[in-house]
């Protein structure tokens, strides 16, 4: 026995790649096509960066800055982090979508790398966080956010941001191959999202919040992740509370987050689509 | 070990269930297609067509029974068996965001052919389905015929042996239909094994060298359209005479002529008997009727068509299955 792949092996893992690349393709070309989709998903986001920025902004002003615009530095990573959550409701919209108008039965009769569905999805969604985000970035620049840490930190939130994109897009896999219609997909997908945004540090201090609600918030990986992208963007960060693994820890707890979510809706989300022909 | 047969199935069962009840989809279904036939499978909505064919396809598991096509099993080889088929039809869709040439493209790549060969592949079938002109618009704009004839087109990219068409004129206007009937006579021709679903009588007749009748999940009865017909008896001769007063009479000559065996619908005036004489026999009825001085609204020699033989087969017509609909 040697280690060398077997043609055919080798040719599974090229047909994996080339697939996903096919479906990957598919699913960006809908951009252009439905604009108003991701023009309103972009819209969704500055509008919360100006609720939040001017209307709750003038409340809350973060202890131990005297400058305002210290609470609209500290919302954005919220923003973003919230924005690429909402990963999981794109995917799981399409998904769903997709079954219901078939184009998956024609994938399923087709010769193809099964895996490539799902992962040709997860990484369309991905690249199309990404553009969000940045154009959710440039706005955020307009409103006093701010970048102090260098080039490298930047890119190392940003590429945190995706892969957070990426996990939760599995979530989404497993939601939409799990519902039978869009609109249920949608709602579920709320219904998760919601809290694990509101719940978090994302947008106000955990501990305003009732003591039995703060392990829940300090815990939540959004409130994880938006703690390490304040860090890698040098954005003030004060609610941290000493001592606790999360405050301490962000960056490796926000990637331990990625790894769980996406070692546990993958199987789960691949487990529903092959059950599809029970 | 080559086989004849292009599909071979036996004892086909499928259960759908869901929490309250269960639905037997199959129940035993037997099927052969030979190489280069065209089978067509007849059935009223909820019968087990689409089940039948999607297990075919591989798109599901038979809770039992096994089945061949192009003699892979369709569950442990099933990844041999997509790369002969094609699959097109109510469920195996098209993608509405893309262009005509873009779907056919990504249908190409994925049926694993060069990306050159799936564009020239394309073009090809565009021209083919005459859908040239439209290539470059999004699916979106399409016709529900321009619509089917790109989804029969996805099915045909890779130059499948064996095509599944389930209810490829389902919801189409007369002339679409028309228009798909050449089409598929085309492929036939060219040598293409096909499995073609339908809950029209006429479509099957049109387009089936073999029919297979399922109902409830089997297959009740098989043979070609004129196999089916005879089963139902030959020829009879149906007279409808003007007057009531008339039918006494009517019925003496009939008898007289092609015999006792007459049903008659006293609501319609209708008379029928078997005619084992054919237009011979006919004429003999009309002259003696014209003899015997009776009025006749019509007349004529009638041939069983399918809807006879699909009531005398299930008790029931084609067209409205007294039973569940259809699990996708």
């Amino acid at each position: 026995m040697t280690a060398v792949a077997t043609p055919a092996a080798r040719r599974g893992v090229r047909s994996a790649i080339v697939d996903s690349r096919v479906i990957t393709w598919r699913n960006l070309k809908r951009i252009p096509r439905i604009p108003e989709l991701a023009i309103f998903a972009i819209f969704q986001s500055i509008m919360f960066v100006l609720l939040f920025a001017f209307v709750f902004g003038g409340a809350i002003l973060l202890p131990g800055y005297t400058d305002p615009n210290a609470y609209r530095e500290y919302l954005l990573p919220g923003v973003f982090c919230q924005t690429i959550s909402f990963a999981a409701a794109t995917t799981a919209v399409g998904m769903c979508d997709d079954i219901n108008k078939g184009i998956i039965d024609r994938f399923r009769s087709l010769p193809m790398a099964r895996s490539a569905v799902l992962s040709g999805r997860t990484v369309a969604d991905v690249i199309y966080q990404a553009g969000i985000l940045i154009v959710l970035m440039l706005s955020g620049l307009l409103v006093g956010w701010k970048v102090n840490n260098g080039i490298p930190s930047f890119l190392a939130g940003f590429g945190l941001l995706l892969l957070f994109a990426f996990a939760m897009s599995w979530i989404g896999v497993w939601l939409g191959l799990s519902v039978p219609t869009v609109e249920v997909a949608q709602q579920v997908s709320f219904i998760v999202i919601f809290p694990l945004s509101f719940v978090s540090s994302a947008f106000v201090p955990i501990a305003t919040m009732p003591t039995w609600l703060q392990p829940f918030a300090e815990w939540n990986p959004i409130s994880i992740i938006t703690s390490a992208c304040r860090e890698l963007f040098g954005n003030p960060n004060p609610f941290v509370q000493a001592g606790s693994l999360p405050s301490e820890q962000p960056i490796l707890l926000s990637l331990i987050w990625i790894v769980v979510i996406v070692g546990v809706f993958a199987p789960l989300g691949i487990r529903r689509y092959r059950s599809m022909s029970r | 070990m080559t086989s004849p047969m292009a599909i071979t199935a036996e004892g086909l069962v499928k259960i759908y269930r869901s929490r309250k009840n269960e639905v037997r989809a199959l129940d035993g279904l037997d099927l052969e297609v030979a190489e280069g036939t065209v089978l067509g499978l007849l059935g009223p909505n909820g019968a087990g067509k689409t089940t039948t064919v999607r297990i075919l396809a591989t798109l599901l598991k038979p809770d039992a029974g096994h089945a061949t096509v192009a003699g892979f099993d369709v569950v442990r080889q099933a990844d041999q068996l997509r790369s002969v088929i094609g699959l097109s039809g109510q469920f195996a869709a098209v993608d509405e965001n893309l262009t005509g040439r873009e779907n056919l493209f990504m249908f190409g790549r994925l049926y694993q052919l060069p990306a050159d060969e799936s564009k020239a592949r394309a073009a090809e079938l565009l021209e083919q389905f005459s859908l040239a002109t439209a290539a470059d618009r999004t699916v979106k704009t399409y016709s529900g015929g321009m619509r089917r004839r790109l989804d029969l087109a996805s099915a045909l990219i890779g130059r499948p042996r064996l095509l599944f068409l389930d209810e490829p004129t389902t919801g189409l206007d007369p002339r679409s239909r028309l228009g798909m009937w050449d089409v598929i006579r085309g492929l036939v021709r060219e040598g293409t094994t096909l499995l073609l679903t339908t809950q029209y009588l006429e479509e099957a007749d049109e387009l089936a060298d073999t029919i297979a009748v399922v109902d409830d999940g089997r297959i009740i009865a098989r043979g070609t359209a004129d196999e089916l017909k005879s089963q139902v008896g030959g020829e009879r001769i149906e007279v409808v005479v003007h007057a009531r007063d008339d039918i006494a009479r009517a019925r003496e000559v009939l008898a007289r002529d092609a015999g006792s065996d007459i049903t008659l619908d006293e609501h319609t005036r209708k008379m029928t008997v078997p005619s084992g004489t054919g237009a011979q026999g006919l004429v003999q009825v009309v002259r003696d009727l014209d003899a015997a001085g009776i009025r006749i609204d019509d007349i004529g020699l009638r041939r069983p068509t399918l809807d006879d033989v699909f009531l005398s087969l299930t008790g029931h017509g084609a067209e409205d299955a007294p039973f569940e609909e259809e699990v996708a």
